[in-house]
């Protein structure tokens, strides 16, 4: 069914918390994601031309660089980018055949692929690009929240965690139910203040991104090193400035 | 977004023939037809041929054109479904009404009454379609007012050249249809003009900042991409053709859908040649309306294409 399921209270919502103020942008999370999604659950991710000129392929984390700028003060913030598991997500409720769902139990937003006929609908309707289309089959694909890893009971109880937050070296990935509020990962939003994204739209993403600290020294732009006084020095400006 | 160019003969053609559904079966609820044995038998398979050609090429475009069926399952929350359900639930009611025109006779009450309830089907079809567009909130220029009535618009416009053109062909004159024809065209056109004044004034949906969470931190601008080739979300809504032809292609597109066959249609008013004058502005209708129907999604922006800057 593509009607979203009621919301149960008390019920998971898994997610994700990216800290962008320690991403260090090394795509880590993206490649490692792509490595155990291409055996996973929706096996094998594509790739277009791999050794060619134009490379493409599904990937389910895009890691994007952008820059900030308020006033003087500027700073880089590296910024990963992937399904946030919506609460309104309209990917599902466009979706004519049912292919597309979330789950009750945890929230996480999925795609039957062995009925998805592959009409693209719901990557219209997903206003955070996470949907990726796998041209070989036909199907969509998307994130899973690497639904074969954390209730997996082959695996040590540790590395029950998507990949992405397995292999952060940056400790910038937490995985936890975002549906309550004393779990470690809502601590954390709380306390550093974690926004969703594109609020106005309406969609309730579950992922939280906790945005960068603050700077605590206050950097001064540099002064002009004096030239006044030493008469070869003021010669030495004169020629370099040339 | 990218045009697929099924998607553009399926919202065109299915517009031409649930449009040519709707005249028939208003006109002959009202008892405005002429009644001619195989007159509406003909329109009928006429209206059909166009609306089944657009729904087949719409399934060229799937990754899993034999799982078709399956989108007739969620009509309870998906457009796309109710499409495909209206589409077919339109088509027993127009055979039943051509087969009663042709055996019960164009005044039968029953006649007259699936007569308006095809009609009526395919102009819910015309809707579902427009619905499909309008209810996808990242896509400011389909996410609007404007969208369910322009394509309703569309189709009763084109469905008025179309029953123009075979009445003429049967007849040898058509001035009512021509008319009407001609008066859709008009205010079809001022639809567009309103529509293009409005997306020309729409705000972004979003900015940069809020779309990454980082509006405490003032203005922010691409620096880095995550790849440096095409992926599937820049080529399927990262188009840019239209924009830099956005002036032309609006020209192109308004006179080819409206001016030019409301011309045609004035010309097969006053009867002149109006077996020809109302065919060609059928024809020349259907390749605005296609060029039309490009700019409606060469020129439609996809939100997430903000995380590239674009």
């Amino acid at each position: 069914m593509t009607s979203l399921p009621q919301p149960m209270p008390g019920a998971k919502k898994l997610g994700l918390v990216i800290d962008l103020d320690t991403c260090v942008g090394c795509h880590a999370c993206a490649v490692n994601c792509k490595e155990w999604n291409t055996g996973g659950h929706y096996a094998p991710l594509p790739d277009y031309d791999p050794y060619g000129k134009k490379p493409d392929g599904v990937w389910f984390n895009r890691i994007h660089s952008y820059e900030t700028q308020c006033g003087s003060s500027s700073r880089t913030v590296n910024f990963p980018r992937s399904c946030l598991h919506c609460e309104q997500p309209q990917c599902v409720t466009v979706c004519p055949t049912g292919a597309s769902y979330k789950r009750a139990e945890d929230g996480i937003v999925l795609v039957n692929t062995d009925i998805c006929i592959g009409c693209k609908l719901c990557s219209w309707a997903c206003p955070y690009g996470a949907r990726e289309f796998d041209e070989d089959q036909g199907v969509m694909k998307k994130c899973t929240l690497c639904i074969d890893r954390i209730y997996n009971e082959a695996l040590p109880e540790a590395e029950r965690e998507p990949a992405c937050v397995a292999t952060c070296p940056a400790r910038a990935r937490h995985f936890g139910d975002l549906g309550d509020p004393n779990s470690h990962v809502s601590q954390l939003v709380a306390e550093r203040g974690g926004v969703g994204l594109m609020p106005e739209l309406g969609y309730a993403p579950v992922n939280r991104y906790l945005p960068p600290r603050k700077a605590t020294i206050s950097a001064k732009p540099l002064d002009r090193p004096a030239t006044g006084g030493n008469a070869l020095l003021r010669l030495l400006d004169k020629v370099l400035s040339r | 977004m990218t045009p697929a160019s099924s998607v553009l003969l399926l919202t065109t053609l299915t517009g031409f023939g649930y449009g040519l559904l709707a005249w028939a079966g208003l006109l002959a609820a009202f008892g405005l037809l002429p009644p001619a044995p195989l007159f509406v038998p003909v329109t009928v398979v006429v209206a059909l041929a166009f609306a089944s050609g657009g729904l087949m090429a719409s399934t060229l475009h799937l990754g899993h054109p034999e799982r078709a069926w399956r989108a007739f399952t969620q009509w309870r929350s998906s457009w796309l479904s109710r499409e495909g359900v209206a589409s077919l639930t339109t088509f027993p009611p127009a055979l039943v009404f051509a087969a009663l025109w042709w055996a019960a006779g164009p005044h039968a009450i029953a006649t007259r009454a699936f007569g308006l309830l095809a009609a009526c089907l395919g102009l819910v079809t015309v809707g579902c379609t427009a619905m499909i567009y309008a209810s996808l909130k990242p896509i400011r220029q389909w996410h609007n007012p404007h969208t369910l009535p322009d394509y309703l618009l569309y189709a009763v416009f084109s469905g008025a050249t179309l029953l123009a053109a075979v009445w003429a062909l049967w007849f040898g004159a058509a001035e009512m249809l021509a008319a009407a024809a001609l008066i859709t065209a008009l205010i079809a056109a001022g639809a567009k003009f309103a529509y293009w004044r409005f997306i020309d004034t729409q705000k972004p949906l979003v900015t940069l900042a809020s779309a990454t969470g980082l509006t405490a931190f003032g203005t922010a601008r691409p620096l880095d991409r995550p790849h440096f080739t095409e992926n599937y979300i820049l080529r399927e809504m990262g188009y840019q053709v239209a924009r830099k032809h956005a002036a032309k292609l609006r020209r192109i597109a308004i006179g080819l859908a409206f001016f030019v066959p409301a011309l045609l249609a004035l010309l097969a008013a006053f009867g002149m040649a109006p077996a020809v004058t109302a065919t060609a502005a059928s024809l020349i209708a259907l390749a605005g309306l296609l060029v039309e129907r490009w700019l409606f999604f060469a020129e439609a922006t996809h939100v997430a294409t903000i995380y590239y800057g674009r």
